[in-house]
């Protein structure tokens, strides 16, 4: 008997201790979920932001865009990040941008392959081309990578080359743009498509990975800046209603001139607020 | 002589054959298991070292060390745990002292712990998500991810308390019934210091599954890599972060292999001591679970 | 007494709320997927084209086969194997090899499967991929499921062998039944519901692996064609998509979830039956 309700006195105790830390904690408590290209950028203000206001936790959690989207809807998240723009179904939403990004190809470093042209990749993809010798390439069978259902990553590119999910025949289909670049540095004869901060930030720290030209354009900052490089996309943050107290002014500061540097260490293109 | 008098020389082939067989066979797994080990101790261990145990991940884990995840993991352990042992380990009193084992009652719950003990550890997440993360409002927390391991916790712990109360001899209950104690007094007095060695044994052994566990935990734990302030915040286990490292971070091998060899390390000291003290009359029931 | 009565009792609601975990899972389980069960007749995940669920197709076969493909794959690899350590440690092992050989498939049993997962991809998957590209393949996750439910299977055949009785063996002996022949002819027979037990128990961990097979498999949903083609399970199925999904696609892959749990459930119901002792 006496251990018994020594146990349950202990859970009982080990619950309500963690509810009345929790209320604690979640007072200056800020929730972000969402696409996993935004996460880093976003985590790398919300540390700087921490730092300038002591007291205040803020949590970054991936999972894709249309978690994002879902868990603040229904209130899981304070905060969602979405890298791409909110669809006409989800105007109910309010979306702020914070920088900019495109979507490029990528393959290993050894490829000799420096562009493909959107036909080019469309075929690849489609299993229409299955040996790099077509395009101009050494003599080794495509590995096309492709990414998982529900990423926006993924919906941009079938948008953007008019191509429906099921017409891809994959032979890796991977999450995060992190494992993409991951799988193709393990392999010299696979191609896939990440984003263009996600790549140069690996290629910077020495992934052994090439991002390809676009229909003859370079896939970079620059050619993202002004506008030339076709497959780019807003990064947003999105919450459900107008943000108020912290929400609100982790927003500001995330839109403010002060994490220019941030972004820009991403290899992000920075938004200007008006 | 004797062997060419009382069998064939064919039976005399066979046998050799299927004996070199069977040593080929278990080379072949000892081999492969020195080969994992091998590649584990090469990748990990020139990442080994004191600050790699202390530090917080940098740069998405690539650089620092595993300090919050360990202590997230002792966290989400300590959770499970408390609430798991005192229900584990009354269900296995009343199933081992209180009904007949062929009671319905007794049936049923044992029933339904045998298919909790097959439940893929997946399910386990996605039940974790749905109800303790989301219906309970408990999010992506230690709490969460604590309570979800808890679940799957309960068959192995139950069973191996059970087995450990029903070893206990029976001249035991019948002493004390004859000295007039009551059999609360028995239980708590004389048959848990007794099953005392294999409800240590099945504790190990339930801890030793909640450090390896990573399905369940991916949705109600979640991904945050540092420090945890309280059981409400989110905290990456261990094995979560190898997974994180080996499939999301390029560059992550080496930082992956050394938190593998400390996740392997732990587990076997946790196994072994599990082994020392289940040694004798339960082993076999318990480790075959 | 009175203390005792409110013990019981105590004992009681210990054991009924473990019961109830179970089927509170269920329950969830089913709440969860009852959008999707509601509204889609259940044999459209069988009839679907494939498997887009933002195209509103979710046909699930393509990854029940895959599960069911690497899972009989590791079986048939881990049985022999399996079956063939617990012999070399009952039967043929010298003394000083036997109890080593039998630490050692313990400690491989506490292995992660996260660990056996990342040491496939960094060794078994480049290895493939020299072999017959991609790599990530059926093979793969057949090679490291058979890792993991080796020892399983051998320590529960161990146990079944060691269970046989002294004298079923002497009398063999006296019978004059060469090893093998005793092995065959009067152990197999004696500890073989031990042994099947063992290997339902394993194929019910084999189905459920995530994680391994997640990491090793390349997880393209489709009809393998041969072991060098990518699969995706079940159960990697929805640690790949869940943090992504949302309404209907969300609720398949509470089906797909509720899917692995009967399945695992037939199989253990089968174990229990197949089990000789009352309380295991």
């Amino acid at each position: 008997m006496s251990k018994n309700s020594l146990f349950i006195g202990l859970l009982c105790f080990a619950i309500s201790s963690s509810w009345f830390s929790g209320a604690n904690a979640a007072s200056q408590r800020l929730i972000l979920t969402g696409s996993s290209t935004v996460a880093p950028l976003v985590g790398e203000i919300a540390r700087q932001y921490e730092s300038m206001h002591p007291g205040v936790r803020i949590d970054v959690q991936t999972g894709g865009s249309s978690r994002g989207i879902n868990d603040t809807r229904n209130g899981v998240a304070d905060i969602g990040m979405v890298s791409r723009a909110l669809k006409p179904t989800e105007k109910d939403l309010q979306a702020f941008a914070i920088a900019l990004d495109g979507i490029s190809m990528i393959v290993h470093a050894n490829n000799p392959i420096t562009a493909l042209s959107k036909q080019q990749i469309a075929d690849i993809f489609t299993g229409k081309i299955i040996n790099w010798k077509t395009v101009g390439g050494v003599d080794a069978r495509i590995t096309v990578v492709n990414k998982a259902e529900g990423r926006s990553t993924l919906e941009l590119f079938l948008q953007y080359f008019q191509l429906r999910n099921s017409q891809i025949k994959p032979h890796i289909i991977i999450g995060d743009n992190p494992q993409g670049i991951k799988t193709i540095t393990g392999n010299p004869h696979a191609i896939g498509y990440v984003s263009i901060g996600a790549a140069e930030y690996e290629t910077k720290r020495g992934a052994p990975i090439r991002l390809l030209a676009l229909d003859g354009i370079d896939a970079s900052i620059e050619n993202l800046h002004t506008g030339v490089f076709p497959l780019s996309r807003p990064l947003n943050l999105v919450t459900a209603k107008i943000p108020r107290g912290l929400t609100q002014s982790f927003i500001i500061f995330a839109r403010s001139q002060q994490v220019r540097p941030l972004v820009k260490a991403q290899y992000f293109v920075p938004v200007r607020v008006d | 002589m004797l062997e060419v008098i009382t069998m064939d020389k064919w039976q005399s082939y066979r046998d050799r054959f299927i004996q070199l067989l069977i040593y080929c066979l278990v080379l072949l797994v000892s081999a492969v298991f020195v080969w994992i080990l091998f590649d584990l101790i090469k990748g990990g261990w020139s990442h080994l070292s004191w600050e790699f145990l202390t530090q917080s991940p940098f740069d998405a884990g690539r650089s620092g060390g595993i300090g919050p995840i360990l202590i997230s993991t002792l966290l989400i352990l300590l959770v499970a745990l408390i609430t798991a042992l005192p229900l584990a380990w009354t269900t296995a009193a009343l199933l081992a002292e209180y009904v007949p084992v062929t009671s319905q009652f007794g049936k049923t719950i044992r029933f339904s712990l045998q298919v909790l003990a097959g439940v893929p550890s997946i399910v386990f997440g996605l039940f974790g998500n749905a109800f303790f993360s989301i219906y309970l409002g408990l999010g992506f927390s230690i709490l969460s991810g604590g309570l979800t391991l808890a679940c799957m916790l309960l068959p192995i712990l139950v069973s191996t308390a059970e087995a450990g109360l029903r070893a206990v001899p029976q001249s035991y209950r019948l002493s004390a019934a004859a000295l007039g104690m009551s059999r609360t007094a028995t239980l708590i007095q004389l048959l848990l210091p007794a099953a005392a060695p294999t409800l240590a044994a099945g504790l190990l052994l339930g801890i030793g599954r909640a450090v390896a566990e990573t399905a369940a935990l991916l949705f109600t734990s979640g991904y945050v890599d540092r420090m945890p302030d309280s059981l409400l915040d989110s905290g990456r286990a261990l094995a979560l972060h190898i997974f994180d490292l080996a499939m999301n971070v390029p560059g992550g091998d080496t930082p992956a292999y050394a938190s593998a060899l400390v996740l392997v390390v732990l587990l076997l000291c946790i196994n072994i001591l599990a082994m020392k003290l289940a040694y004798g009359l339960q082993r076999r029931r318990i480790m075959s679970l | 007494m009175l203390i005792d009565t409110l013990t019981r009792w105590l004992l009681r609601a210990g054991a009924i709320v473990s019961a109830l975990v179970m089927l509170l899972i269920l329950a969830f389980l089913l709440i969860e997927s009852w959008p999707v069960l509601d509204q889609i007749t259940p044999t459209r995940f069988f009839t679907d084209t494939s498997w887009h669920p933002m195209e509103g197709a979710y046909n699930l076969m393509p990854m029940l086969s895959g599960t069911l493909l690497a899972s009989v794959g590791a079986l048939l690899l881990a049985i022999p194997l399996g079956i063939a350590s617990a012999l070399f440690i009952v039967f043929y092992a010298p003394i000083y090899f036997a109890l080593p050989y039998k630490r050692l498939i313990e400690l491989l049993a506490g292995i992660p499967s996260v660990v056996f997962g990342f040491w496939g991809l960094t060794t078994l998957v480049p290895l493939i991929n020299q072999l017959h590209p991609p790599g990530a393949s059926l093979l793969a996750a057949i090679l490291v499921l058979t890792l993991m439910i080796l020892p399983t299977i051998t320590l529960t055949a161990y146990a079944a062998l060691n269970a046989v009785p002294k004298e079923y063996l002497h009398g063999a002996a006296a019978l004059g039944l060469s090893r093998w022949g005793m092995i065959y002819g009067v152990v197999f027979p004696a500890a073989r519901s031990g042994i099947v037990a063992g290997i339902i128990l394993a194929a019910g961990r084999a189905i459920g692996e995530t994680m391994a097979v997640l990491m090793v498999a390349g997880n393209v949903v489709q009809h393998p064609e041969g072991l060098f083609d990518p699969i995706r399970t079940l159960a990697a199925n929805i640690a790949l998509e869940m943090a992504y999904a949302m309404g209907d696609h969300r609720a398949v892959l509470f089906v797909s979830g509720l899917l692995l749990m009967l399945l695992v459930m037939l199989l253990s119901a089968m174990a229990g039956k197949m089990e000789n002792n009352q309380y295991a």
